[in-house]
């Protein structure tokens, strides 16, 4: 029941703002769920496949999706994602974390202001 | 040339974040896709679920191999997920563009602070 509820929020969110809702789904896990910090992420990141498959479907029947666009930063993410899933193997992400955090903080001042 | 440069590069960005963070990186793909190619907020965001897909794909199959997924966990997620993504989805679409940005920019801000947060208490990570 608590999963359902997860989803559900995770659904809303990603189809909000375009994106998977691993952004909620991983905190939640682990807080409510009683989940460990790689299983929470690998399960939400399975999830978000569904999500991101129905938001598509939502969006693309509405004619929104710009598929071209979407293979010019898909395609080198799909390359970036093994090199990401090797890392979190491997070291500790506390710099890349706060690196990531800061690069967010001046997309985010650069969209608001 | 340099605005396909500048998205080829975030692209992959936002795919080690994706990899690094159990996410699809589509916090990464929407701003790259509004401030780099010029598309408005909405049609960014309803492609960057499709450009999505294929990382979410290489991400999950990396981590089988790793072991961690729960897959049926997984399945009542990103099922009961449906639901909300049309709730969402018709309330993306009814909201104004402006809005819709701004918003945008208070989940990054939301997310930054998230991830500065758990870098600087880490937790343990033994599955």
């Amino acid at each position: 029941m608590r999963l359902v509820l997860i989803g559900l929020a995770a659904g809303f969110f990603g189809a909000l703002f375009g994106v998977g809702g691993g952004i909620i789904m991983v905190p939640l896990l682990i807080l409510t769920a009683a989940y460990t910090e790689r299983p929470a992420m690998a399960t939400s990141l399975a999830a978000i496949g569904l999500i991101a498959a129905e938001g598509a479907i939502f969006f693309g029947v509405r004619g929104d999706v710009e598929p071209g666009y979407a293979a010019l930063v898909g395609i080198p993410a799909t390359v970036g994602v093994l090199a990401g899933t090797s890392l979190q193997q491997r070291l500790a992400t506390r710099t890349l974390s706060l690196a990531f955090s800061v690069l967010l903080a001046a997309i985010a001042v650069r969209l608001l202001v | 040339m340099e605005t396909i440069l500048l998205a080829v590069s975030l692209g992959f960005v936002a795919g080690v974040f994706a990899g690094l963070f159990g996410v699809g990186g589509g916090i990464l793909f929407v701003p790259t896709l509004v401030l780099a190619l010029g598309l408005d907020q909405l049609h960014a965001q309803a492609t960057s679920l499709l450009a999505m897909l294929p990382v979410v794909a290489v991400g999950t199959w990396r981590q089988r191999r790793y072991g961690h997924i729960r897959m049926r966990p997984a399945l009542v997620l990103g099922i009961a997920g449906a639901a909300g993504v049309v709730a969402g989805g018709f309330l993306a679409e009814s909201l104004p563009e402006g809005a819709l940005e701004r918003l945008f920019g208070l989940l990054l801000l939301a997310v930054a602070a998230q991830l500065a947060w758990r870098a600087l208490h880490p937790r343990p990570t033994t599955p």
